[in-house]
């Protein structure tokens, strides 16, 4: 179905902004390329922050340090020493417009983002010009005992809530780039719902878009209490265009008895990008946590959303996407802890390989002893869209309890040149019908998008697609 | 526009292998053809080779359109999708499933190409509101309910149903030559009474029609102006509408009789087959 995107953008737009955007940083940082215990406590003296997270900085920075690479996964091809880990936004914003490459522009253009956006986007902006004040839905939420905001402000402003659940789901010790994060992390969301309370309209990330809360090592928290419930969108589907080449943000989720949460997320980096994301939801007594994720563009996508089933009747699924086309790699995928008994796992991913990209499933489903009457599936399915094109899977099954059923499907698929003829032999060009193709492989997913991410994300395969013929 | 299709000495191979050993036919504007004849004779391979199914070569021989002018256009050159937008259509015999497609959207794109034969990719689709009004007409009329429209094209659909969404493109695009493939096949008689009168609406006398077919209740509304018999990939015998009606109560023993030199072909090709199949 088609619908005016346009619209639906404007709309989402409006809905940002009026929230305290930061503008008065200190000014007495230095920004340097490179990664030492100076670097480290600057960045949390700046933003004049408690003890104990520059303790936290320190000792991630120390984890970090002693971490090897890891082995699998992709070519991790990154001088750590050669990367700004942290800058103001005003040092961000150096750019112009016409700096920005005629690409992104016109990738721009398709998607029908409007004028703002495109240049907080693109980094000529800091953030978004709009005028319009959207005041109501900010005072409803508040009026809930809602909490959201980036973290920074949390960490002054909720120092308790912070204390208690920042670092617990994925520890520093977790893997090498949780402690980079940990170290260098700047921006990102923190959501807190409290009992009971139902939000019923997505929460977008840029509703409170700055170059704060979207930079380069974001750190998301998100605490859905009892019986509470919320579905949070980030970013946005436009390309992410930035002139470091590392992303690796860190998303913290925990779902209390009953709760629900779905995590959304839309990709689109540049080409240069290494994206390297953690995200982790532990999910309690009848809790529900799925996570929605579309990755397209990077250089190495590195990304495998998890979600720890603790308690009985818990429920989690993972449903992915995957868009590799020439010099990506994208090593997405999925991981399923079920901790208790009863509980309920589903993943469904879907890659497209194309032009000399590569995607690999690689996922993980555990169960514990103990964890009677557990059930798991799993179901990948790839599309090769021609011969230079790679998908492998990585399917990983612990199972340590006799009392479950775990399934696991995959397929691997070429399009058909039946498919394609047929189609064709209805007027549509080889390009149209492979994009139609796919767009029919992803659709079990995108039907899961709100609206307009749905379109957004039509257009985006319809761009991926283009060119790919002939 | 153009007033024929003409197919003269149409030579098909499939893996190496021919299939239709010369072939001749030629359809006018507004006429109907039956093509008939035993299984395996050829006559699939005949539509995919006139819609430009890239596993089907054709090896010799010419498939041309022609103006009222007498400008011809040479189809074989051209890529399915340019013969479409030609004016050629078929309605399959085993219709493709594209999973997570809907058939309202597909045909919608569909049809703003097909009748903007000049439309580049990525320009506007026919809007919605136009495309939305006469597909419901249509699917009134072909007593199709309006929620097929959302289902995914092909995916799961019965026999009939895939038959009667075939029918349907067919009213949607209005191509200047139709080949129809078995379109009765998997359909009840009541159905193929609906099709056969739906096909006849359709075409009118603006449509050259080739009907496939084993029975002859498809042709009761579409009489055609010759019926042709295929036997080890020729047309070996045409006739009128008494042919039809012959061969689907006689069968072919009569035509296998009379023309052994194709039967013997058939032969050949069954056996060829049933090796593969043994072998493979
Ligand atoms: N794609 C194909 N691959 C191999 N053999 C084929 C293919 N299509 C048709 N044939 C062979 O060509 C012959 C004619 O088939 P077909 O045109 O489908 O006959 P009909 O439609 O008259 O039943 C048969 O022997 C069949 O096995
Ligand atoms: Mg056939």
């Amino acid at each position: 179905m088609s619908t005016d995107t346009d619209a639906s953008s404007t709309l989402a737009l409006g809905e940002i902004n009026k929230y305290d955007f930061r503008t008065n940083t200190p000014s007495v940082f230095k920004a340097r390329r490179g990664l030492d215990r100076d670097i480290v406590s600057q960045i949390s003296e700046m933003k004049q922050e408690p003890t104990w997270m520059r303790d936290f900085r320190l000792k991630s920075l120390d984890i970090f340090n002693s971490k090897p690479m890891p082995k699998w996964g992709g070519n991790i091809g990154i001088d750590f020493q050669d990367i700004f880990y942290y800058l103001k936004p005003a040092e961000q914003q150096g750019k112009t417009w016409e700096e920005v490459p005629e690409e992104i522009k016109k990738t721009f253009d398709r998607l029908g983002i409007p004028e703002a956006e495109r240049k907080f986007l693109s980094g000529v902006k800091a953030q978004f010009e709009s005028e319009v004040v959207y005041g109501s839905l900010a005072e409803d939420l508040a009026k809930k005992g809602v909490i959201f905001t980036d973290t920074d402000t949390a960490v002054r402003e909720h120092p308790d809530l912070l204390k208690e659940y920042f670092g617990s789901i994925i520890p520093p010790t977790d893997n090498k780039f949780a402690a980079l994060n940990s170290a260098v992390w700047s921006g990102g969301s923190f959501i807190y719902v409290p009992k009971g309370v139902s939000i019923e309209f997505p929460l977008q990330a840029y509703f409170r878009i700055n170059a704060e809360s979207m930079g380069q090592f974001e750190r998301t928290l998100i605490i859905v209490d009892e019986g509470a419930h919320v579905h949070y969108v980030e970013g946005c589907t436009a390309p992410m265009y930035s002139t470091e080449s590392l992303h690796s943000a860190v998303v913290e989720i925990v779902v209390k008895k009953h709760g629900r949460c779905r995590y959304t997320t839309i990709q689109n980096w540049a080409n240069n990008i290494y994206n390297l994301v953690t995200k982790r939801a532990l999910a309690y007594e009848g809790a529900m946590m799925e996570w929605i994720d579309g990755n397209l563009g990077s250089h190495l996508t590195m990304k495998y959303p998890a979600v720890y089933m603790m308690e009985p009747g818990a429920r989690g699924e993972i449903l992915s996407i995957a868009f590799a086309t020439a010099g990506q790699h994208q090593d997405a995928g999925a991981k399923l802890v079920h901790a208790a008994p009863n509980t309920s796992g589903r993943i469904v991913s879907k890659s497209i390989s194309k032009n000399g990209g590569r995607s690999s499933y690689r996922g993980l489903v555990r169960v514990e002893p103990g964890a009677k009457k557990s059930r798991s599936s799993v179901v990948c399915d790839a599309l090769i869209l021609d011969d230079i094109s790679r998908s492998d899977t990585y399917p990983y099954i612990e199972i340590e309890e006799q009392d479950v059923s775990i399934g696991h499907e995959a397929s691997v698929s070429k399009i058909g040149e039946e498919q394609l003829f047929y189609l064709m032999s209805r007027g549509l060009t080889e390009a149209e019908a492979s994009t139609m193709i796919v767009g029919g492989f992803i659709e079990p997913l995108v039907k899961e998008l709100p609206m307009e991410y749905a379109v957004e994300m039509n257009r985006l395969i319809e761009l991926q697609m283009e060119g790919s013929v002939g | 526009m153009s007033e024929r299709l003409e197919i003269k000495n149409v030579h098909v191979a499939v893996e190496g292998q021919e299939i239709l050993k010369g072939v001749d036919l030629a359809i006018g504007r507004g006429e109907v053809h039956a093509l008939m004849g035993p299984n395996g004779s050829g006559k699939s391979t005949l539509g995919y080779a006139i819609m430009g199914h890239p596993s089907y070569e054709v090896t010799e021989g010419s498939i041309e359109l022609i103006d009222a002018d007498g400008t011809r256009h040479d189809i074989l050159a051209m890529e399915p999708d340019l013969r479409a937008r030609a004016g050629v259509f078929l309605a399959f015999q085993r219709p493709m499933a594209i999973p997570g497609v809907r058939l309202a959207d597909f045909l919608r794109h569909s049809v703003t190409n097909i009748r903007n034969p000049d439309r580049k990719e990525g320009q506007e689709l026919m809007p919605m509101r136009d495309f939305r009004g006469e597909l419901k007409s249509k699917m009134k009329d072909l007593s199709i309910d309006t929620e097929f429209a959302r289902r995914y094209v092909n995916d799961g659909f019965s026999g009939g149903e895939m038959k009667r969404a075939e029918i349907l493109q067919l009213a949607m695009l209005r191509p200047q030559f139709a080949i129809l493939d078995e379109t009765d096949s998997g359909l009840d008689a009541d159905a193929v009474r609906l099709a056969s009168e739906s096909i006849a609406r359709i075409g009118g006398a603006e449509m050259g029609i080739l009907i496939i077919t084993h029975h002859e209740q498809l042709l009761e509304h579409n009489i055609p102006l010759q019926t042709h018999v295929m036997l080890g990939g020729r047309i070996v015998e045409s006739g009128g509408p008494e042919l039809a009606a012959e061969l689907h109560k006689q069968g072919y023993d009569r035509i296998r009789k009379a023309y052994p030199e194709a039967a013997a072909a058939e032969e050949a090709m069954e056996a060829e087959r049933r090796l593969e199949t043994t072998t493979s």
